[in-house]
């Protein structure tokens, strides 16, 4: 199932989410084209990692729209709702890796619950994916015997799995070194050139999102406080931007 | 047990359920937060249920899964189970012996034994057992599950883990809990032979031929059934627990904990509505 070029990725609007009397975001309106990857920026605990997860339906929006290749998600029921999260590719910040499988059935696992592949072609599939992220080792060890950046890159190797138009990715190189951090990068990069996937990425690495990201968005209190390419929001007049910026270039 | 225990324990099992879900420090000093946590923790269950059934029921069926699960409950529970049935076949022997020698019904021994063991405390002891060994392990394992995001990160890779990790849970406890519960019973029965000759001796064939004369077929539908809604109750109740932890590792703790108490509780106030609704049908 791909998507017929003309319909939006990611398009939303006005979204706001509430933990109680806590107002997390407070309308985000946010798009993103086909091909396209956009980094979103922000302070700890600014709501980024719920952005994500209300993307993918994990959690309720308070109000607000949030369109998922072309379908309303808020609207969806399960069945339907699933079928858009086949296209979606998605890293937790944790990586979330299933305790109880391997390095190598973690990865299968999207692979056998939604493609027919043989053994063979599953397990050539999963040795690709996990090469293309540098972990082609280990592959029969648990989650908690392998290390917190390599968990990290068995979780993006996991959510490449079923070839997703879409990619949510939340810090995918925290807690790497900076030569892994550049590869996932490039990695970043190269999905996009060869397959047109539109990413959302989550990110505290501003010249890592340079990089490999065709916008920026600067989150902050709830709202968008400046969006566009690097050099728009590092020549921004904003106070809190000028300080993001200025600290993350010192 | 009459039926005037059955109000005792539908309060104790719901305010524990209460507590399990928030912090005591909240619930104590008002006594209308408790009974809003009492109604809230039914109303969630019975949501829970409503999706767990539209789950197991919608294909495709987790059959792989299922199998898995029945294996790691089994054989978790086997030996504990096993040894549990065979303590209770010699207690009943050595003590049911005294009394029936000072009635002079001592004739009666085998079938005394045969009939408790298969009727009352296999089925509950399993019940028992089980509640405590399988479920602290599904409160535990599904409330670690829930609070690493493994949970969400299942749902986000379209896999409903209501198909894929309760009903396939809830489905091999109440396949395994009868199951259980005839392993439990042989070696009740076994041990009951065994302790007997100690001080008197009769042979396996003849303890079992005079323990099994009065046992008809239909003697056996009631524990059937008994044990079924023991797994039943079991499977639902510390699924329900794991699923809905929150905060972190106490969290699971809290999980493992409520999954004990509360599936021990329902296990024994399922028991008792069952004796008297199997009484009323079956005679
Ligand atoms: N399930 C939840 N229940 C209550 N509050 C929550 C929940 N999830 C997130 N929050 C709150 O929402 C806010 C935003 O959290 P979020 O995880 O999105 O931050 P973040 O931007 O990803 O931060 P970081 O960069 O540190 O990962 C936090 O203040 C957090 O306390
Ligand atoms: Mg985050």
């Amino acid at each position: 199932m791909k998507g017929n070029g003309s319909e939006i990725p990611i398009q939303i609007a006005d979204l706001q989410k509430s933990f109680g009397e806590q107002k997390v975001l407070k309308g985000i309106s946010l798009q993103v084209k086909s091909g396209e990857t956009v980094a979103v920026l922000g302070r700890s605990g600014g709501g980024k990692s719920v952005l994500l997860k209300l993307i993918i339906g994990l959690q309720t929006p308070d109000g607000g729209s949030i369109q998922v290749a072309g379908k309303d998600i808020t609207k969806l029921d399960e069945p339907q709702l699933n079928e858009v999260r086949k296209r979606v590719g998605f890293l937790f910040q944790q990586a979330a890796l299933y305790d109880s499988l391997t390095v190598e059935d973690n990865v299968a696992f999207p692979l056998s619950r939604h493609t027919k592949l043989s053994n063979e072609e599953r397990s050539k599939r999963v040795h690709e994916l996990l090469a293309d992220v540098g972990m082609d080792r280990d592959l029969g060890k648990m989650p908690s015997e392998i290390s917190g950046g390599m968990q990290k890159r068995v979780g993006l190797a996991r959510a490449l799995a079923l070839d997703p138009e879409i990619l949510l990715f939340d810090e995918p190189t925290a807690g790497l070194d900076p030569i892994t951090a550049a590869e996932i990068g490039d990695l970043i990069i190269n999905l996009k050139r060869k397959r047109k996937m539109s990413a959302v990425v989550v990110t505290h690495d501003v010249h890592g999102a340079n990089a490999y990201s065709d916008r920026l968005v600067l989150l902050h209190e709830g709202s968008i406080a400046a969006e566009g390419s690097f050099d728009d929001l590092q020549s921004s007049q904003d106070e809190f931007v000028k300080q993001f910026f200025s600290y993350s270039s010192r | 047990m009459t039926m005037t225990h059955l109000p005792i324990f539908v309060i104790a099992a719901a305010a524990s359920g209460a507590m399990a879900g928030g912090r005591l420090l909240d619930q104590v000093p008002m006594a209308r937060n408790f009974f809003v946590g009492v109604f809230e923790w039914f109303g969630d269950l019975g949501l829970f249920c409503v999706r767990l059934i539209r789950a197991a029921i919608t294909p495709p069926y987790e059959f792989g899964e299922l199998v898995r699960q029945c294996d790691a409950i089994g054989s978790k529970s086997l030996p504990l189970v096993a040894l549990a049935g065979a303590a209770t076949g010699v207690v009943l022997s050595l003590q049911t012996r005294d009394s029936l020698v000072r009635f002079g019904a001592k004739a009666f021994l085998p079938a005394v034994i045969v009939f408790s063991i298969i009727k009352e405390s296999g089925p509950i002891i399993t019940g028992l057992i089980v509640s405590g060994r399988i479920g602290a392990g599904i409160g535990a394992e599904l409330g670690s599950m829930k609070v690493t995001e493994q949970i969400d990160a299942m749902e986000a890779s379209a896999v409903d883990p209501y198909k894929f990790l309760v009903a396939t849970r809830v489905m091999a406890c109440v396949l395994m809990v009868p199951l259980l519960t005839v392993v439990s019973n042989f070696c009740g029965i076994l041990m009951g032979w065994v302790a007997n000759p100690l001080s008197e001796p009769i042979s396996l064939r003849l303890f079992l031929e005079h323990g099994f004369k009065t046992m008809e077929f239909t003697d056996y539908i009631p524990p059937i059934v008994k044990t079924t809604v023991f797994g039943l109750t079991i499977g639902i109740v510390s699924c329900f627990q794991g699923i809905r932890t929150r905060g972190g590792t106490e969290g699971v703790g809290r999980s493992a904990t409520s999954s004990v108490v509360l599936s021990s509780l329902f296990v024994i106030l399922a028991d008792v509505m069952l004796v008297r609704l199997i009484m009323m049908i079956w005679g």
